[in-house]
């Protein structure tokens, strides 16, 4: 009798071991995995894409959004099998490393501001006053030069107070660059960085720390993705492009930065999408990179990435719509792929046909 | 040599050796304990060492300019670690100047005036607050408090007090001030638990005596309770400090993150706490992320320094006091 329950106790112990193995094993050749790192501007629409695809084809991406300096470290120390960073890496390093990188997505950064009476879309700033207000030279809403811009807006004689980011940031780098192409005022005393020595204003951690900060204090003025803007019903301006017409922050507009410029010509796609030409063209665009070595030590790997790469270029329109990114244009994505063709190798045989 | 034994052997007045030599479970038991002592200076010791090796490259190159510097510049690799310190300082100071006199009337009350039912209920509450997650209370004091202070508070100030150079400048909510006021709650209920528990061990016998004198309460406080826990009150102190210097994230939220030095309570600065948290994800060169491990090193031996400090002091008290 004793023995009897002993064995069954056993019997259904052993089962449940066996169960517990089986559903391990499973797990680990349930499919391919693979592992991504970096900038978190993107990562809402990456693990978007990457939940979807994993519905589709069982490949599982598990991207974490670190930061893309952090991203950039991970993928020269081979921990992760692709990196992501908002700031693209200058062509010299990327040789240097043995890297190639493309843009994924693009996104606008938008100036917004917090000031009594004023609604999305009502101020109109140019190049040059956005800079002296960052610069910390035009310290007053009622200033000369942005009432010269605004006829017919009652602006206070309110103090500016100027929110940046406190950590360090693709968008701010993107930002800085921007001031850097309009101002060489800008260029020589801040320049262009991920984060850079403020003259003046207070820092937020992360989009949304600038987001609440912007809602909080009166009278100042911060910039933020263009999802932040939208979520948080912020006061974007209207900015002057380059070809002087006073434009929204919008998918549109974006769009319009990125369709003009020129991919094909400039070395490991290191393309800034501000100050572009074009009457619709948003001045402050920014596309955000995949990093990837291009000697790929497993070829069937490195299909399956550039295989998931592939689908979201063709099929991941409608998601980064959905969450207010900008796809990049089908005539971008034929020269990427065929710098793929060209560059990325596994043992000397080229990997993507 | 039962000195050296006493810690591995029972010491045993009655039995002929005087010594009680342990079963082998008790051994292993204790050999485990010291193991888990020992691993403490080994593990401070490692700390220190890997935090040296990842600022080397900061600390040679600007050796202790790096302490009196306020350039912080990533781009022309500028660093300096003034802002921080002095923000640390300033944040602190303002914390303690609040939330000491504070914590000390709390206890004050709840042990001496208090009815028993008031004094558990006030006492629980206060300890649930020390179990609030420092996060919440940067939240909290970003979204709430702040702009309480912008509306309120900040402009009352500058109103009355806008001559003198500490409240000058636009009432943004954010800066010095209002990080220093969201310190002191948090370490408060440190402060006040700590020596509510002190006050309660100073004997009845000597209050009653100076009740019976003819003391008022103002008299019993200030010299027999005071004097009788200033031991104790002063670690209070201490572990409120130890917490206010190290504190990141309610610090990061409210304190404005921006390196700069100002007199202004009202404008922002920086923490050496929460510039380690805002910069060090995306720090991707060398000599940045060398500067940001050397803050690190300064925090800590702020830290350390403080609390040697204190145990100093404490001696320094007792002697003067003529304890043992």
């Amino acid at each position: 009798m004793m023995e009897e329950t002993m064995s069954k106790t056993n019997k259904s112990l052993l089962a449940v071991i066996l169960f517990i193995a089986a559903n391990i094993a499973g797990a680990l050749h349930a499919g391919p995995i693979i592992h991504g790192a970096g900038a978190s501007f993107p990562y809402p629409v990456y693990s978007q894409w990457a939940h979807k695809y994993n519905q589709i084809t069982g490949v599982k991406i598990n991207y974490q959004s670190v930061g893309s300096g952090a991203g950039i470290r991970q993928i020269k120390a081979k921990t992760v099998d692709f990196g992501a960073s908002d700031a693209p890496m200058k062509a010299e390093e990327l040789d240097e490393s043995g890297l190639i990188q493309f843009p994924m997505v693009i996104g606008g950064v938008v100036p917004v501001v917090n000031i009594k009476g004023i609604n999305p879309g009502d101020l109109h700033l140019d190049s040059k006053t956005l800079t002296e207000i960052f610069l910390g030279k035009i310290k007053t809403w009622d200033d000369p030069a942005i009432i010269a811009l605004n006829p017919g807006i009652k602006l206070p004689s309110k103090a500016i107070t100027v929110v940046h980011r406190a950590d360090g940031s693709g968008t701010t780098w993107i930002f800085t660059h921007y001031l850097s192409a309009v101002s060489s005022e800008w260029k020589e005393r801040i320049g262009t960085g991920k984060a850079v020595s403020w003259p003046v204003g207070v820092g937020g951690k992360g989009n949304e720390g600038v987001a609440s900060y912007v809602q909080r204090i009166k009278g100042s003025i911060g910039y933020v993705e263009y999802a932040y803007a939208l979520q948080n019903k912020l006061s974007h301006i209207l900015l002057q492009n380059r070809a002087g017409e006073y434009v929204p922050p919008s998918t549109e507009t974006f769009m319009a930065a990125a369709e003009g410029a020129d991919w094909e010509h400039s070395a490991g796609f290191y393309v800034v999408l501000v100050d572009q030409p074009g009457k619709k063209s948003w001045p402050i665009t920014g596309a955000s990179f995949i990093i990837l070595y291009k000697e790929q030590d497993d070829a069937v790997h490195a299909e399956t990435l550039l295989n998931f790469f592939d689908w979201c270029y063709k099929h991941g329109d409608e998601i980064a719509i959905g969450l207010d990114y900008v796809p990049i244009p089908d005539s971008v994505v034929e020269i990427i792929k065929s710098a793929w063709i060209k560059e990325i190798k596994s043992n000397g045989k080229q990997v993507w046909h | 040599m039962p000195a050296v034994w006493a810690v591995w052997d029972v010491w045993d007045e009655n039995s002929p050796d005087r010594i009680i030599k342990p079963v082998a479970g008790d051994r292993v038991f204790r050999w485990i304990t010291a193991v888990c002592a020992a691993a403490i200076p080994v593990l401070m010791a490692g700390l220190v060492c890997v935090m040296v090796f990842n600022s080397h490259l900061a600390l040679k190159k600007f050796g202790l300019g790096f302490l009196t510097s306020t350039a912080w510049n990533p781009i022309a690799q500028e660093y300096g670690a003034l802002s921080s310190i002095f923000g640390t300082g300033v944040s602190t100071l303002i914390a303690m100047l609040i939330a000491m006199p504070m914590g000390l009337a709390v206890a004050l009350f709840l042990v001496e005036w208090a009815p028993p039912k008031v004094e558990a209920f006030f006492g629980t509450a206060i300890e649930l607050l020390a179990a609030v997650p420092s996060i919440i209370y940067g939240m909290w004091g970003l979204f709430v408090f702040a702009p309480f202070m912008a509306d309120h508070v900040q402009p009352l100030l500058g109103r009355y007090l806008g001559f003198l150079p500490l409240f000058k400048g636009p009432p943004m909510g954010i800066g010095m001030l209002t990080t220093g006021i969201i310190l002191a709650l948090m370490i408060l209920p440190f402060i006040s638990s700590v020596s509510r528990d002190v006050f309660k061990m100073v004997p009845s016998v000597l209050k009653e005596s100076a009740y019976g004198l003819g003391a008022t309460n103002w008299e019993v406080t200030k010299g027999v309770i005071l004097p009788y826990a200033l031991h104790g009150i002063i670690g209070a102190g201490f572990l409120g400090l130890g917490r206010a210097l190290g504190e990141t994230m309610a610090v990061t939220f409210v304190i404005g993150n921006s390196h700069r030095l100002s007199a202004s309570l009202f404008e922002t600065g920086n923490s050496i706490a929460s510039t380690l948290a805002n910069e060090f994800t995306e720090a991707s060169e060398p000599l940045y992320l060398h500067a940001l491990v050397a803050l690190g090193l300064v925090l800590f031996l702020i830290t350390v320094t403080s609390q040697i400090a204190a145990q100093l002091w404490l001696r320094h008290i007792i002697k003067k006091a003529g304890g043992k």
